[in-house]
């Protein structure tokens, strides 16, 4: 509304700076010529002069018989529009137009067809009923498209297996350093400051049970096991997954990847398996990274605030981290990673149609690997503590 | 905004560069009101870039471009706005907003610049600018990409047209039409353009558009405009390019064909 009315002063404000005087504005007068009413139109029947016309016309009181354009200066598509509506209406005649004026009316007459300008309207159930199929057939899609993605993708793995030629390693050092080098930045930033929020709330929740000393036991084993590979993976969904579906997307709308196909590039081969390998083997690395910073900003926490000196915290934490709980953290990063990187590319090349879907794909792809790795830390969870290393 | 002045852009002096690279040196260009002036030259000689500096989506160095008999450049936005209403651009990809339909994206131009009409008489004139640019009737619900390529083209003239232009930009409005489709929009403009009297900047690479339906061509080389003219007139001039262009194998079967069907008329 408010937009509507800003758009309407600017209008006028437009409008304004061209001063024209009033008989150019569209308008008509009503008059009886014997007993047959007509209607006179006055001034420019155009669409910039058209003001509320359309409004008097439809309330008018009388139906005129007759149409005179006699004294209109100027008539455009838009009032051509007007005056056949209002004559077919009625059933009036039109006199008084000129023989440019009569070409114009004859071509809008023509275009009075039955146009749809919107889908046909549904009713409310059927449209429920519709768009539950909708989504079922799509979930369906989704889920045998992924089962072929990932087919596709093995398939590629074999045959670059088979012919190590064919392996592009420009394309996956390249990766490397998108993925992995690029994003040590943030992943540090990001564990440095999540280590010392745990740290803080271990502290004032251990504190009062006085064993505060144990925060250093929550920052060691939380960070290995869980936090700092799962942080890592969220990061790297969104820096990187996000990356390769509005990457793989936009090619696949600037019909690159059927250049490719039609090369006998295989896309999956060029496109797909480099982005794969690069975040499957940077995953455990970034994760690595993450956990060790993550405890570097405990431990600061902790020397500056609970009074533990690093040698000591160091220490500590080499007796309560077990072994197990690195292997835990670091055998998910590159299931992690993979998964990643398989919704990722998987999304992008689901595009199609209009850079509308670029977008979309991009959300759904980041959504869909947070979730599916979420998903899978849960299993993992599950799956380590009954083989006992817990 | 005299509207007796016989020439409605008027190009003086242009000059556009995009870093060391200069596609227009001292470029001036005439466009007389109520003709369809067809735009040639080879790919990379800045056709485009000339349309996008007249309708002021490039900045040029140097130079003045006068529309209407004003100038685009020193406009504030408000004034600009009241030119920009009265052309209507295709551009080569058609440009329709992807996330609107059809009958939406002709209804941008109107709710933009005329937000107090009734929604029936915007649905009305969308209805009939959709027949009238030769659109099929069940196009009006479908999203751009639904549609197909000459189809695109049509229903971005549509939009082009929403607002009753009395200018109108056309780039390369038949590259990748087939021929027929091709023809039956050269003649589209053609018959829109008598009856609706606006003026038509068209940028084509078709021969058989310029002699179909252009009342005057301009020739874009050597970073300006060599020549303005008939058809005829252009081939009198000595130019290379002008007479590879017009007399090359292509040329040739345009102006067989438009032999023959003067021929077949008679």
């Amino acid at each position: 509304m408010a937009l509507q009315l800003a758009r309407k002063q600017r209008m006028q404000q437009c409008l304004r700076i061209m001063p024209e005087p009033d008989s150019l504005k569209a308008d008509f007068v009503e008059e009886m010529d014997g007993d047959v009413p007509v209607l006179r139109f006055t001034g420019r029947l155009t669409l910039p002069r058209l003001d509320d016309l359309p409004r008097r016309l439809e309330a008018l009181e009388r139906p005129p018989k007759r149409i005179d354009l006699t004294q209109i200066q100027r008539i455009d598509t838009v009032g051509a529009w007007i005056v056949h509506k209002l004559a077919t209406e009625n059933e009036a005649k039109i006199v008084g137009l000129d023989a440019n004026g009569q070409t114009l009316l004859r071509q809008v007459e023509r275009s009075d067809k039955p146009v749809l300008m919107r889908p046909e309207p549904f009713s409310p159930f059927l449209r429920v009923l519709d768009e539950v199929g909708d989504a079922t057939v799509i979930a369906a899609q989704t889920m045998l498209g992924l089962l072929s993605f990932f087919g596709a993708i093995l398939v590629g793995t074999w045959s670059v297996i088979r012919n190590p030629r064919r392996f592009r390693m420009n394309a996956v050092i390249q990766r490397f350093e998108l993925v992995g080098v690029k994003a040590l930045f943030i992943v540090g930033l990001m564990s440095f400051l999540i280590g010392i929020v745990i740290a803080q709330q271990g502290a004032v929740q251990l504190r009062q049970f006085g064993a505060e000393s144990l925060t250093v036991n929550l920052i060691g084993r939380i960070t290995t096991r869980e936090l700092g590979v799962l942080m890592t993976a969220i990061m790297v969904a969104g820096r990187s997954g996000s990356a390769f579906a509005a990457q793989l997307g936009t090619m696949k709308l600037t019909e690159e990847v059927d250049a490719m196909r039609t090369i006998g590039v295989s896309p999956i081969e060029a496109l797909v398996l480099p982005r794969l390998l690069a975040t499957t083997c940077m995953m455990p690395l970034l994760g690595f990274f993450s956990m060790i910073v993550a405890m570097i900003g405990g431990g600061i926490f902790c020397w500056l605030s609970l009074d533990i000196p690093p040698l000591t915290y160091i220490q500590r934490l080499r007796e309560v981290i077990p072994m197990t709980d690195l292997w835990v953290g670091l055998t998910k990063a590159p299931v992690f990673g993979a998964i990643i990187a398989i919704s990722g590319c998987f999304q992008g090349m689901q595009v199609k149609g209009n850079a509308e879907e670029v977008g979309l794909r991009t959300t759904s792809a980041v959504v869909q690997a947070i979730f599916l790795v979420i998903v899978l830390d849960a299993f993992f969870a599950v799956f380590f503590t009954s083989i006992g290393w817990d | 905004m005299n509207r007796d002045d016989p020439i409605a852009i008027r190009v003086r002096g242009l000059k556009n560069s995009f870093g060391p690279q200069v596609v227009h040196e001292d470029l001036d260009l005439d466009v007389r009101n109520g003709e369809i002036l067809g735009v040639v030259g080879g790919s990379g000689t800045g056709k485009s870039v000339l349309m996008r500096s007249i309708i002021g989506l490039q900045r040029p160095d140097e130079g003045e471009v006068l529309v209407f008999g004003e100038s685009m450049l020193d406009k504030d936005e408000l004034e600009a706005l009241d030119i920009r209403r009265r052309w209507g651009v295709l551009f080569q990809g058609g440009a329709l907003f992807s996330t609107l339909t059809v009958a939406e994206n002709i209804q941008v131009p109107l709710r933009e610049y005329y937000p107090d009409l009734s929604e029936s008489l915007l649905d009305e004139i969308a209805a009939y600018k959709v027949v009238m640019s030769g659109l099929p009737p069940d196009a009006g619900p479908k999203y751009p990409a639904e549609l197909s390529g000459g189809m695109r083209k049509r229903a971005g003239l549509a939009r082009a047209l929403a607002l009753d232009p009395t200018l109108l930009f056309l780039d390369e409005p038949t590259a990748g039409l087939d021929p027929i489709g091709a023809a039956a929009f050269d003649s589209l403009t053609q018959s829109l353009q008598k009856t609706l009297g606006f003026t038509v900047f068209l940028i084509t690479h078709d021969l058989d558009t310029l002699y179909a339906i252009c009342d005057r061509v301009a020739v874009l080389a050597d970073r300006k405009v060599i020549g303005v003219g008939t058809i005829p007139e252009l081939l009198a001039m000595d130019h290379p390019w002008i007479q590879e262009y017009f007399n090359g194998p292509r040329g040739r079967a345009a102006t067989a064909a438009v032999d023959r069907n003067s021929e077949t008329r008679a």
